[in-house]
């Protein structure tokens, strides 16, 4: 087995093999891959008995379960209307400096992505980034580039 | 934690809790609090946590260094309670390890007050007889949803229990059936907190009434509402008030099962929640046979996956079953088939954290406060250009000006108040002229917005409000499902409208669309998404008309943030002709010899504003 088919079947070993397992079973593998491969949905549907358009017409509903590649470290940026008042898109573009990707790309080496989100809940803090589980609030592009350079080092 | 094994038992540990309490109190010189929720976590509160840990001990003073929740003065982060034995407790803010220091050296040893004081503005309700509660003179916050954040440790149960915790509960499975608690509940009048404002002990006996062997409770805390974040600090800073509100609603409405679905954006709530049901159950309080009787009932969570319309409620249980998040029409209601099929009854974090005490203080009590139809209290989150964000939790009928500028310390950098959005993306703005009108559910629904979920982002002179309705239709087209047109399509084109508008294109024509088009999505939506995400646009320009108007006419964004509205001109008076501007014009916008004003030819200007920014003579003017 293919450590894909493994952790899927553990996953199901774990939640169970009816509908309502579904959505935890997709955030555990996005959780361990970062992201849902055409491989892994193939495997959910196959152990659930669901076909792969329902899994894959599930999975892509939902922002936090990629289908696509990311990045080992996913960076979210909240785009909402109170962090737009303090000056997101400047955070933003300094982080696209920085990484040298847009928004949406991830970088060459596979280490960054770079997305944005919708309200994070840290409006009176903003603006506000989230890598990975970690909040970041009240950014300058200053400071989100120094955040976002101590991960680079980390890498 | 030991197995609480009846309502006496609970009891008995209380007392013993209370006495150990007040032995510690007696031992100890100072009791210092530090709040913990994410916010303080992410201003630093962890270290002074442990620096107050480490220095007091080193310099040989007896205290209890604790960790809490949220106590609402997020704009002053980190927070700390300081509590000398025998006093008041006092709240410091902007506590860094200088002040730390100072409080210890100063405060702690010698009692002599320094810099950082917060006054407390804010009157807890409660039912717990030891802990003094000063009530400031003039406080306009009573808190009941927020009662413990900031007053708890919420990582221990026992504390919860000392607050009088667990205590509604065992009333409830012992001294009612659950028709006689349903219609306390009912008599509290109390209103859903999580947007639509249906009376809780309604909905309850609603589901009471839907006949089946299997029901299911579930909590809401899907909280995605821009400007809002009271969902969250209630469950760091609090997580058993909600268990203890969600076996009650379970013991009412006969149900085995709770779920909460909850954002994983929010980890700290996460973990604090795990952890609350993990002590939950060791001490019996979940699980079968609780506190004796013949009542059982558990709770698991569910993560949402960042998607904003799982929030409504249909949406949420067929997230939870495993599908696309998308609303279903009404009826029927979850009520009568809801998760699996089942009965089930949805209600919001606050709205649950107010049970309690509903249980403990009275229906009666709680009526007493707010207004004629709207009871209680609400949590407000302050966002936007407002000096003390945070949360407020004040009577339903407090004026917005009291709220603002009393409670709120009135507009950043002394600027002029223009409007305030309440109720996201679902709500409209409020003006000057809204000030003082009373915040009710009604009042907000007459004035065209809605209390929603209780975010308020505060605007300034420096924003334009056709931005602003694009902002949240921005944020609307994206969390659409799609799964109705009206809602997909239509609030695409809004926005594109207003667009248009923004880049100076638009024309009296596209202001007449823009409101038909509005009314028509309103009308025809499925879902509260879409039924309510015109109101921004509406609202707007039913207040704002002549800024919409400027925009469309004279091309002119007034709070000059439609960049494409805006011209640079260089003043001749000014320039010295230093040239920095010309060197620096991405476009070779601007030319002029040496030592003389330059000008910028306006047809080549990309409005980059980069000379704005190099002149060192304030030469460059926008209009
Ligand atoms: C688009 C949309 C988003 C919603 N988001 C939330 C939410 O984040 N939290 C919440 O409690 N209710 C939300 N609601 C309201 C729920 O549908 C439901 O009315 C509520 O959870 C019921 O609880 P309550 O009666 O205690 O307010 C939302 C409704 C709509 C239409
Ligand atoms: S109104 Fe919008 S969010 Fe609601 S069902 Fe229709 S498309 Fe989906």
């Amino acid at each position: 087995m293919s450590r894909t088919e493994n952790l899927v079947s553990e996953l199901v070993e774990k939640h169970g093999r009816s509908r309502n397992s579904l959505m935890p079973i997709l955030q555990g593998i996005v959780q361990e891959e970062r992201f849902l491969s055409e491989e892994a949905m193939i495997e959910i549907a196959r152990e659930l008995n669901l076909s792969t358009a329902d899994v894959f017409g599930t999975a892509s509903f939902y922002t936090f379960l990629d289908t696509v590649p990311r990045g080992k470290n996913i960076i979210r940026v909240c785009k909402t209307i109170s962090c737009h008042m303090k000056g997101k898109d400047e955070v933003i573009e300094a982080l696209e400096a920085l990484l040298k990707i847009k928004v949406g790309e991830t970088t060459h080496d596979r280490n960054f992505t770079l997305l944005t989100a919708n309200c994070l809940g840290w409006c009176h803090k903003g603006p506000v980034m989230l890598i990975n589980d970690e909040v970041y609030p009240e950014l300058t592009p200053h400071k989100a580039c120094e955040i976002l350079e101590a991960y680079m080092k980390a890498q | 934690m030991i197995r609480i094994g009846s309502m006496a038992a609970l009891e008995d540990i209380r007392k013993q809790l209370l006495q150990e309490q007040q032995t510690k109190q007696q031992e100890n010189q100072v009791v210092v609090k530090v709040a913990l929720a994410t916010c303080g976590i992410a201003s630093g509160a962890r270290d002074i946590l442990q620096f107050f840990s480490a220095e007091l001990e080193k310099r040989n003073i007896e205290a209890a260094v604790l960790q809490t929740g949220c106590m609402g003065y997020c704009y002053a982060e980190p927070t700390v309670e300081v509590c000398r034995r025998g006093q008041e407790p006092v709240i410091f803010g902007y506590v860094d390890e200088k002040r730390a220091d100072d409080i210890i050296e100063n405060y702690i040893k010698k009692g002599v007050m320094v810099d950082g004081l917060i006054p407390k503005n804010f009157s807890t309700a409660c039912h717990c007889e030891h802990e003094p509660q000063a009530v400031p003179e003039k406080s306009k916050q009573i808190r009941i949803a927020l009662r413990n954040c900031g007053v708890i440790d919420p990582a221990s149960i026992e504390d919860y229990i000392l607050h009088d915790g667990y205590h509604a509960l065992a009333d409830v499975l012992n001294r009612m059936t659950p028709e006689e608690a349903i219609e306390e509940v009912i008599a509290s009048g109390l209103k859903g907190r999580g947007g639509g404002g249906f009376l809780t002990g309604q909905k309850w006996k609603l589901t009471r009434q839907s006949q089946s062997a299997q029901k299911y409770v579930v909590c809401n805390a899907d909280e995605g509402d821009p400007g809002a974040f009271m969902d969250r600090s209630i469950l760091e800073g609090d997580p058993h008030s909600v268990i203890e509100a969600m076996a009650i609603c379970a013991y009412c409405i006969g149900a085995g099962q709770g779920l909460v679905y909850i954002r994983a954006e929010y980890p700290l709530a996460i973990d604090r929640l795990l952890h609350a049901i993990g002590q939950a159950r060791e001490a019996g309080l979940l699980g079968s046979h609780i506190l004796g009787t013949d009542f059982h009932f558990d709770i698991s969570l569910r993560y949402g996956a960042g998607a904003f319309v799982c929030g409504e409620e249909t949406a949420l249980i067929h997230s939870m079953e495993g599908h696309r998040g998308e609303p279903t029409v009404k009826p029927p209601f979850p009520s009568e088939a809801g998760y699996l099929g089942k009965p089930t009854n949805v209600n919001n974090v606050e709205t649950f954290a107010c049970i309690p005490l509903i249980f403990r203080l009275g229906a009666a009590w709680f009526n007493t406060i707010g207004t004629a139809n709207s009871k209680g209290t609400k949590v407000f989150a302050l966002a936007g250009k407002i000096n003390k964000v945070g949360l407020v939790e004040v009577p339903m009928g407090t004026t917005l000006r009291d709220v603002i500028f009393d409670i709120g310390g009135g507009i950043q950098h002394d600027k002029q108040f223009k409007a305030v959005q309440t109720g996201g993306p679902s709500g409209g703005c409020l003006t000057a002229k809204h000030l003082d009108t009373p915040i009710d559910y009604e009042n907000l629904t007459k004035a065209g917005s809605m209390m929603g979920s209780g975010g308020m982002i505060v605007m300034d002179e420096d924003d334009c409000m056709v931005s602003v309705a694009k902002y949240y239709l921005d944020f609307t087209v994206e969390e659409s499902c799609g799964k109705c047109s009206p809602c997909r399509i239509g609030n695409k084109r809004l926005h594109e409208i207003l667009e248009k508008i923004t880049r100076g294109e638009g024309s009296m024509d596209d202001l007449n669309k823009l409101r038909n088009l509005a009314h028509v999505v309103k009308e025809t939506s499925l879902c509260g998404l879409g039924q309510s995400s015109p109101n921004p646009v509406l609202s707007t320009m039913e207040n704002f008309w002549e800024e919409y108007l400027e925009h469309v006419s004279d091309k002119k964004c007034r709070a000059g943030v439609c960049k494409a509205m805006m011209k640079y001109f260089i003043l001749e008076e000014h320039c010295v002709g230093c040239m920095a501007c010309a060197r620096n014009c991405p476009v070779n916008a601007i030319s002029g010899e040496k030592k003389m004003p330059h000008t910028i030819d306006q047809s080549i200007c990309i409005k980059c504003g980069v000379c704005f920014e190099k002149c060192k003579f304030n030469a460059i003017e926008i209009r």
